[in-house]
């Protein structure tokens, strides 16, 4: 019985550590490879959440297929946080204190420019596979957790190719280590941070429709985020995405058991203890250079 | 040359006075609800200021300092009745005790980790007084208010006193920290941290000083908070209303000295009660995100630094 149980937690947290992924992917992009520590990232997630939740009511499209449309925007708006973000605080070289107050001080309007909108009810997304199951034996698979995690994974999968393989995706890389080296190389930093940051919150459009088939989302959900994303990129080695999906299995496993085994009221604060037990003991991540 | 009288000590006098004389004429008693919370502000400004403006390094989790300061006092009220004031220096000793522990895990490396590690443990705390019964767990405490009140007309007098004096003594403390030796050393940090250090300023001990102090002070200001609210629950206690205004008001009162945080506070403070009051507590949630976000990218030196600006173009007109 106990093994049952403990076996259904192990599955159910790697299917939760993939949709973790999803999240900290973006999160990976700007703070991983821009140095840009952007935590709205969540904040801007529970907006992809809305985004599925509106044109899913209206328009009755698939949530994971509404996501997907709507990254584009993301992206643009994505690009115009980059050029904003640019010329108020990296090209003074204030980056640091004041564009962490700003990106603390975004993430707060976004929550509460939605709180006045749709108010604090919880919202959902409607399926014909939310609420079904797949069962192995004992094992049992909600497919509203098994349908985010193969979109994370593909969209994971997707981001990672594009920044191995593609000239553009390897400036990403490149833009903040040796910036003179990629401008001889004929790329503009500034133009590839804005093509970083944008694909970083267009991820959020999907994440946020993951997060809304997984359960319903009211606007203050993406402050318990904060600390699993950040525990999970840093974790990660900072911006190595494959480092990012080991992290996020991994937490996602650990918050699973704890949910299932010490109630789920303890399993937010599970992904800042790791935060704060990595940051004292090894900041560098599991797969990080020292 | 005439030796000038530094105007700091008998306008902090003029400000207890004036306070002592607000009890004895005004008896609406929401004036001293809405002070008590402006005053609150100014405190925890004040501290957040000691870390983020003087050495440039970011707390996002003042609200945790703030809830910890609370719920110590709630938990040793319950436990053993003791009186507000010992209440007060607990709750500073165990919010400077995890300032401390929060400086000395992540100062040593890079500043954006002091930044994310104290967003986590404001959760973790809230975690904990979530799940902890003995102070109430997620539905809150009450707190009974005592009967007597010393020599003021009601228990809400006493308590804006109370607030008007630890906002004085964190106002006297950080002007101490930054015009004294350790003010010089901790602006030396903020401008350029390695040539403080080969300069042979001791940056890692004045950086938890800074954050001791800074979460002491916010203890202190929570240890009242279940008194003057009466019922506390970990959502009310951690909210992050706190931390914005906490990051907000020094940012728009102007983080280089003393004096920004509390102009800051009393404009931010006296703002949102006559907002909550006439439109809604939405709007006034919404108003601080704007000016914040305004104020860092338009005028990152706050309203001293627009003062200051402003009397220099004068003078030299």
């Amino acid at each position: 019985m106990v093994l049952e149980l403990f076996l259904n937690a192990v599955v159910a947290g790697i299917l939760l550590g993939g949709f973790y992924a999803a999240v900290a992917l973006g999160l990976s992009i700007t703070f991983g490879q821009l140095d840009i520590v952007n935590i709205a990232h969540p904040a801007f997630v529970i907006v992809g959440s809305y985004t599925t939740y509106i044109i899913n009511e209206s328009l009755g499209l698939d949530p994971i297929l509404a996501g997907v449309l709507a990254t584009p925007i993301f992206f643009g708006a994505g690009v115009l946080l980059y050029r904003f973000y640019y010329v108020s605080f990296e090209r003074t070289g204030q980056e640091s204190l004041s564009g962490l107050a700003f990106f603390f001080g975004i993430m707060f309007i976004v929550e509460v420019v939605l709180i006045m909108v749709y108010g604090v009810d919880y919202r959902l997304v409607e399926a014909d596979y939310i609420g079904k199951t797949i069962s192995f034996g004992f094992i049992i698979i909600p497919i509203r957790m098994l349908a985010p995690f193969l979109m994370a994974s593909v969209m994971t999968l997707g981001v990672y190719l594009y920044l191995s393989r593609t000239f553009n995706g390897r400036a990403i890389l490149a833009v903040s280590q040796d910036r003179l080296a990629l401008q001889l190389m004929g790329a503009d930093p500034v133009k590839i941070k804005q093509l970083a940051l944008g694909i970083a919150v267009a991820t959020a459009a999907v994440a946020g429709s993951l997060l809304i088939i997984i359960g319903p989302v009211e606007p203050s959900v993406g402050r318990l985020y904060i600390g699993r994303v950040f525990a999970i990129v840093i974790l990660g080695g900072m911006g190595s995405i494959g480092g990012t999906m080991t992290a996020a299995l991994m937490i996602g496993v650990v918050e699973s058991l704890v949910a299932t085994f010490y109630g789920p009221s303890w399993a937010p604060a599970v992904g800042f203890i790791i935060l704060l037990v990595t940051l004292a003991i090894r900041p560098q991540g599991l797969f990080g250079r020292a | 040359m005439k030796k000038k009288i530094n105007p700091f000590w008998p306008s902090m006098a003029a400000v207890f006075i004036a306070g002592m004389i607000f009890t004895e004429v005004a008896d609406n008693e929401f004036y001293f609800f809405a002070s008590y919370v402006v005053l609150q502000a100014v405190i925890m400004a004040t501290a957040w200021n000691i870390l983020g403006g003087y050495t440039g390094y970011v707390n996002f989790g003042s609200a945790g300092f703030f809830g910890v300061g609370a719920y110590t006092a709630i938990a040793l009220h319950k436990a053993f009745g003791l009186p507000l004031p010992l209440l007060i220096l607990a709750a500073g000793a165990m919010s400077g005790l995890i300032g401390l522990g929060a400086g000395y895990l992540t100062l040593r490396i890079k500043g954006v980790y002091f930044a994310i590690a104290t967003l986590a443990l404001a959760i973790v705390f809230e975690t904990i007084a979530i799940n902890w019964e003995f102070v109430g767990g997620a539905s809150g405490a009450y707190i009974l208010t005592p009967e007597e009140f010393l020599f003021f007309d009601s228990y809400i007098e006493m308590l804006f006193m109370l607030i008007l004096s630890l906002a004085i003594g964190s106002v006297v403390v950080a002007r101490y920290l930054s015009t004294s030796r350790i003010g010089r050393g901790l602006a030396a940090i903020r401008d350029d941290e390695i040539a403080a250090e080969c300069n042979g300023v001791p940056t890692l001990k004045l950086k938890l000083i800074s954050t001791s102090v800074m979460g002491a002070m916010m203890g202190v200001a929570g240890a009242p908070y279940p008194f003057f609210v009466t019922y506390v629950d970990p959502a009310s206690a951690f909210n992050l209303l706190i931390a914005v205004n906490a990051i907000a008001m020094p940012m728009i009162g102007g983080t280089a000295t003393w004096l920004g945080p509390v102009i800051g506070a009393l404009v931010v403070g006296g703002m949102q009660e006559i907002i909550t009051v006439t439109i809604s507590s939405e709007m006034n949630l919404l108003v601080v995100g704007v000016m914040l976000v305004g104020f860092i990218t338009l005028a990152p030196k706050g309203i001293v630094g627009l003062v200051q600006d402003y009397l220099k173009k004068r003078r030299s007109r």
